[in-house]
């Protein structure tokens, strides 16, 4: 905790030691953020170079270029590297970065466990990938590792476990940190209803994640204990249920997409008001929206499991509190459409993907909306049309915030504006290839074609092919982006303290690049 | 109170909410069990109660018999008939053999399933040996009866159900399955 105490004067020079021990041994908050940041970009390569797998396995029907148990593997491996490598922590990196320098915090509260967070995630990681070349492979059981399945197979089972346990140790240390730093850390005058919307969302979501991550590592633990020491939690044959593993893991599962959604919102909520260069419409019924969501999100779960059989009364009880989630989230879409209205906005490349992303994120929750409906998902259940719309809100979503909060905030990080032409051309390819890919699953999915299939019928080849060049294209266009960033890193315009005219946070105030130390003075808000 | 003293307070909080919800999992589990058992939703082996039961004579039902043992449970388990006919209504009774192969007493518990699977709503059993456990001594031989109605109600277009019953062992070691490596595949070799 020593960077905590900062010191009495002011310095703009660091004091770490050189090269990797830097990175290893690093407390600070800054630090921190940028290796959870680009440990999140190679896994969202990874991740990517499995899905394009999966993409060139469907481009034709027939079996063309995988096994089908290792074609199961892909699809299995690209869901738990996105969801637990890329995406959660991308957003991890962000409140590393910008929820100290955002609240007037010199650095996270407990900056050792801050680390620890972070270098728990490389092993997990590890353990993922290499599950690929034990016998055996990788478990195929799909991410959400349903029993009775993820009970029956091999050690790459027994390998993505344990990840889940570390990774899950890594979030929960990571969100106690948040919690505390936000709580306890605000400068003088920062009232809770004060805080940046970013800042807010990431509290949520950090409650959120203390309060399910715990419950899948109980699940987990259900199942490495029926896999090897003779409990029948999951075990028909033993009195068990497998269903029981759904519920349980959907109790996980629901809050979940949320926990990958909220700072998505938060970090729109920053971006919209700065290029409309209004203040943000609506801001304390945005953190009432927030809330509201979140807990909703704990009486959802069984929406994702209506066919396994459930009374007719639990059908609608889930049906309707399903529904509910879409007037917060309503309210939250109407507050932005709003804080854009007669605003003086420009397009720069972080606006375009906040639009963007509010574009294309209305229609995957909007998909969502039909999924709740319990008829209509006994039908589509398990089929292209839920592949589209967890990939809008997911891609889109939170994907697409992503890049619009790392455009928004690279200035402020690395002291340079990056190519906005270059940046824009990545928006524009990223959100055509995305509908490319994926907007014609919507017709599959209606069609009947079910996921986590590598064969199909020959009426599905045409959408199955655009699908699949879509795929590759929007793949090739993220290699764009890293080389946007890195020339970013490496130098361009020399960026001003507050480059986005707009933009108002406590952020905004420091130089650019933001020095290593900073508020180590609380600033006084008024 | 200093500000560290301040994170360590919340620290501790939080924490002790992470472990009561890692409990909390765990506590589904029971949970979960008793919902079932209030709402009956998981009552497979209960007997029916059958009222007015009038015999259709003028439709029958072929019944097949089919039985099952997995997890390497040593038992031999047969239905002593292939197939029966059957009104609707009428009271049936078949019987199964099954017979204990090993040198050890072996528990096993019997799940019925059926084919067409909407058959199963309208099958009344009023007894079977798949309401409890089976224990059978070294090398012991038992025949268990099935008493059942078939309800008048089923589909006219339905004329012949499949019955399976599925043998587990219940009890001593499973095999472990993570030693079967046959499952799982190593990419395009």
């Amino acid at each position: 905790m020593e960077a905590v105490h900062g010191h009495e004067h002011g310095h703009d020079h660091a004091h770490y030691p050189g090269g990797i021990m830097r990175w290893i041994t690093t407390t600070n908050h800054k630090d921190i953020g940028t290796l959870y940041l680009w440990f999140s970009f190679a896994m969202f390569i990874t991740g990517g170079l499995l899905a394009l797998g999966i993409r060139a396995e469907l481009f034709q029907p027939g079996m063309q270029v995988w096994r089908p148990e290792f074609f199961n593997q892909l699809t299995t491996m690209h869901g738990l590297i996105m969801v637990f490598g890329a995406i959660m922590p991308a957003f991890v990196g962000f409140a590393n970065w910008q929820v100290p320098m955002m609240i007037g915090a010199p650095d996270m509260a407990f900056a050792r466990m801050n680390n620890f967070s972070f270098w728990l995630l490389p092993p997990a990681a590890l353990l993922l990938v290499v599950s690929f070349f034990v016998p055996g492979g990788a478990t195929g059981a799909g991410w959400t590792l349903y029993a009775p399945l993820s009970v029956q197979q091999g050690m790459g089972m027994d390998m993505a476990i344990f990840a889940v346990h570390i990774m899950g140790a890594s979030s929960i240390m990571g969100s106690i940190n948040i919690i505390t730093t936000i709580l306890n850390m605000r400068a003088p005058g920062m009232t809770l209803m004060k805080m940046p919307l970013f800042v807010w969302t990431w509290l949520i979501t950090a409650y959120l994640l203390i309060a399910v991550m715990p419950v899948l590592a109980g699940a987990v633990t259900m199942l490495l204990t029926d896999r090897h020491f003779d409990t029948h939690f999951f075990n028909a044959a033993g009195g068990g249920d497998p269903v029981l593993y759904q519920h349980v893991f959907w109790f996980f599962g629901h809050p979940e997409v949320y926990i990958m959604i909220l700072p998505a919102f938060g970090i729109v909520s920053q971006v919209l008001p700065a290029f409309a260069r209004k203040p943000l419409f609506g801001y304390s019924s945005m953190v009432y929206a927030t809330a509201s969501i979140a807990i909703l999100s704990f009486i959802v779960w069984a929406h994702h499991m209506f066919t396994v059989g459930m009374p007719a009364a639990g059908q609608l009880f889930f049906m309707y509190a399903t529904m509910l989630i879409a007037v917060p989230t309503g309210v939250k879409v109407f507050n932005w459409i709003a804080t854009m209205w007669r605003g003086s906005m420009t397009f720069e490349t972080p606006m375009l993907f906040s639009v963007g992303f509010l574009f294309v994120f209305t229609m995957g929750g909007f998909t969502g909306l039909i999924l709740a409906i319990t008829p209509v998902d006994i039908q589509l259940q398990d089929t292209y049309y839920v592949v589209a719309h967890f990939h809008y809100v997911l891609v889109a979503g939170s994907l697409f915030a992503i890049f619009s909060g790392i455009y928004f905030w690279l200035p402020k990080w690395t002291g340079h504006m990056y190519d906005e032409t270059l940046g824009k051309w990545h928006f524009w390819l990223s959100i055509i290839f995305f509908n490319v890919t994926f907007f014609v699953m919507h017709f599959l999915g209606l069609a009947g074609m079910p996921r986590r299939v590598p064969d199909y019928a020959q009426q599905f080849a045409d959408f199955n092919m655009i699908a699949s060049i879509g795929a590759f294209g929007f793949g090739l266009t993220q290699l764009l982006f890293f080389y946007i960033v890195v020339k970013c890193i490496k130098g361009g315009e020399k960026a001003p303290a507050k480059p986005w005219e707009g933009a108002d946070s406590l952020e905004w105030t420091l130089p650019s690049p933001a020095p290593y130390h900073s508020f180590e003075t609380p600033p006084i808000v008024k | 109170m200093g500000l560290n003293t301040e994170n360590a307070r919340t620290l501790r909080k939080l924490a002790v909410v992470a472990v009561a919800m890692f409990g909390f999992g765990f506590a589904l589990v029971p949970f979960y069990k008793k919902i079932c058992e209030v709402t009956g939703l998981n009552d497979l082996q209960k007997a029916d109660t059958v009222v007015n039961t009038q015999v259709d004579a003028s439709r029958t039902v072929v019944l097949e018999l089919d039985a099952n043992t997995r997890n390497e449970l040593p038992w031999a388990f047969r239905p002593t008939e292939r197939s029966v006919k059957v009104h609707p209504g009428q009271l049936v009774q078949i019987t199964y053999e099954v017979r204990n192969d090993s040198d050890e007493a072996v528990t096993g518990q019997a799940i019925p399933s059926y084919g067409p699977r909407l058959a199963e709503q309208y099958f009344r059993k009023l007894d079977c040996f798949c309401f409890a456990k089976q224990e059978l001594k070294p090398r012991e031989v038992r025949r268990m009866p099935v008493t059942f109605v078939v309800h008048p109600d089923l589909p006219s277009d339905v004329a012949t159900v499949t019955l399976s019953y599925t043998f587990f062992r219940v009890e001593g070691p499973t095999k472990p399955a993570a030693a079967r490596t046959d499952i799982g595949a190593r990419p395009a070799s």
